[in-house]
């Protein structure tokens, strides 16, 4: 069932020449700023625009061929996609938007409301399935455009930026769950995002999509510590550390303890933007809770800061200016003290 | 919080406005001849007419839902070329005046027409001065109002709808029933009554092409006019039903016009 696609698509001013990959069971995050041609891609990928060039196959059956002629229309596609703002139809239950999808698809309609209740519970909405969506909070209206998109068992799901229209609190719980349902989906998952959090939460694989270019593929943990632009460099510089929550501390898997400002409990991802890391030659006084010593294992420029890997039983990325770089004599093999705020650290569970 | 005051130069030309737009339908309700207004009422030939009128109208009504739907979907979503041509030719009868039509229609359908005498020939079928006549110069006059406005209703309702039922599915034919058309269903409520109020007033169109014989083609406005010439007082009375009428279709299209007006 896996997804191989390469796709060439002018939308506008911009030339979307994309090529994708992406295995059974694997997430691939396609990351990009506005209007770089991350939605364009999944349309294509949906079967809602038709390509100018190139072919997307899925499990060995093609659904687009623009040199053989061959373009199976979307409703033929076995797939199933999640929009930004859910789209669920305002005038159905929520029972019969789920059940929408095996309806149209020829399934009878006891089974297809047996489906649909069975996917209204696995995504938490037991017992809100007679709700109108406009009853629904926004996090519920994404579980239940999961469960709609989850439902028939398709062989390719696409997210569209599914948790950006989230409140921040919302977007955690949602994350999580998407999560798990992302780890025992079977088939192939493209997930479009302009935030990095989700990417490198959500995926296996991270392609950065830039002006209608991919300018970076990798894992998430490649693409954050050695990123190839300025943007990939501002956007992924994020430091991934799984850890168990006990409160308002995280005890890292890898050793040592984080301090954070909400508490949580369980199996957490901490994350630290390399701009809120802060280097010193020694301790600093006042003791911060959040302090580590480290070693600089690499130092690349980037415009004018100047990214450093750390080694250390916290492994980070810190962003430094080029004149604080300059300051503190840091060179690969520099030992220094790499401090962080507790409210600076974002901790979701896993 | 408070608004400025309307300048004078708006407030006294709106006053005026207002007035010319209100006065005649209060001395309508004057000049009523209330005592006698139940024997006017239940004359033989006012309950015929209004009948007839409301039969036709919702005829015409109903013609004009199946097919300027389908009608208003093509301008809306289709793609294909001389869609600019096709609404400038839909909205023409909006604009034309209904005797016009009505000798374009009786031109076409008429018994000597391009497509009347074929009809007459190969069925024996005549349309002109038939109760048919009526509800097809209703349709021409009225069917744009519908058209217009569930095709306002399509391009305001959001496309991705169409969008997310193809990625679940379901063919082109299958969203439009199952995901369009509940969407723009209050479009369509609104648009049907509209073009129900314009069928139930149709007067030069059907006057010209079916003309006015009492219970086959002679509906309201033309009991109203005929009865203007011999006995005023039946006219005021039968004016003053239109008017209810009237009244009615606007209430019931309040919460879509004056509720959106007042919630803005």
């Amino acid at each position: 069932m896996s997804l191989a696609a390469e796709i060439a698509v002018q939308r506008g001013p911009v030339t979307v020449d994309v090529a994708v990959e992406v295995a059974d069971g694997e997430v691939l995050a396609v990351l990009g700023p506005n209007g770089a041609g991350k939605s364009t891609l999944l349309r294509v990928l949906a079967g809602l625009l038709p390509p100018d060039g190139g072919r997307v196959a899925v499990g060995g059956r093609t659904w687009d061929d623009v040199t053989a002629g061959v373009h199976l229309p979307a409703h033929r596609r076995p797939l199933g996609m999640v929009f930004q703002d859910h789209l669920l139809f305002p005038h159905l239950s929520v029972r019969e938007n789920v059940a929408f999808g095996p309806r149209t698809r020829g399934v009878p309609r006891a089974a297809a409301r047996a489906a649909a209740d069975g996917w209204i519970e696995r995504v938490g909405l037991a017992g809100l399935g007679d709700r109108r969506p406009g009853q629904l909070s926004g996090g519920q209206a994404q579980r239940a455009a999961l469960a709609r998109a989850l439902v028939g068992d398709p062989a390719l799901l696409l997210l569209d930026e599914p948790l950006s229209a989230l409140d921040a609190r919302t977007r955690l719980a949602v994350r999580a769950e998407l999560r798990r349902h992302l780890a025992d989906f079977a088939g192939s998952t493209v997930l479009v995002t302009h935030d990095p959090v989700d990417a490198m939460a959500l995926a296996d694989r991270v392609l950065v999509v830039e002006d209608g270019a991919v300018v970076q593929a990798g894992t998430p943990a490649d693409v954050a510590r050695h990123p190839r632009t300025d943007y990939v460099a501002r956007l992924v510089g994020l430091s991934l550390l799984p850890g168990t929550a006990d409160g308002l501390t995280v005890r890292l898997d890898g050793g040592g303890v984080v301090a954070v400002a909400e508490p949580a409990r369980g199996p957490v991802l901490v994350a630290v933007r390399p701009e809120s890391v802060a280097l010193y030659p020694s301790r600093p006084e006042g003791s911060p809770r959040n302090a580590w010593p480290a070693r600089v294992a690499g130092a690349t420029p980037h415009g004018s800061t100047v990214r450093c890997e750390l080694d250390g039983e916290v492994p980070l990325v810190a962003d430094v200016t080029a004149t604080a770089f300059a300051e503190l004599g840091l060179a690969p093999g520099s030992p220094v003290w790499a401090v962080v705020k507790a409210s600076e650290v974002a901790v979701y569970t896993r | 919080m408070r608004r400025p005051r309307t300048p004078a130069p708006l407030l006294v030309p709106a006053t005026l406005a207002v007035a010319f737009l209100v006065l005649p339908l209060a001395g309508l309700l004057i000049r009523t001849p209330w005592s006698q207004l139940g024997a006017l009422l239940t004359a033989p030939g006012v309950g015929q007419a209004l009948r007839l009128s409301l039969v036709s109208a919702t005829l015409a009504t109903a013609v004009s839902v199946v097919l300027g739907v389908p009608l208003a979907w093509v301008l809306a979503r289709s793609r294909a070329r001389g869609r600019a041509v096709l609404r400038a030719l839909v909205t023409v009868p909006l604009v034309l005046p209904p005797v016009v039509g009505g000798v374009a229609l009786f031109l076409v359908l008429g018994r000597q027409g391009i497509v009347g005498s074929w009809l007459a020939a190969t069925t024996g079928i005549t349309i002109p001065f038939t109760t048919a006549a009526v509800v097809i110069a209703e349709t021409f006059v009225a069917m744009p109002f519908l058209v217009i406005s569930v095709e306002g209703a399509l391009r305001a309702a959001d496309a991705r709808f169409e969008d997310a039922a193809a990625t679940l599915g379901a063919d082109r034919w299958t969203t439009f029933r199952r995901v369009t058309l509940p969407l723009v269903a209050p479009g369509v409520a609104a648009g049907a009554v509209l073009c129900w109020a314009r069928a139930l007033g149709e007067f030069g169109a059907t006057i010209t092409f079916a003309g006015n014989f009492p219970g086959t083609t002679q509906t309201m406005p033309l009991a109203v006019y005929l009865a203007l010439q011999r006995d005023p007082q039946a006219a005021i009375v039968l004016s003053l039903v239109l008017l209810l009428v009237s009244v009615a279709t606007l209430l019931l299209l309040r919460d879509r016009w004056l509720g959106r007006g007042a919630a803005a």
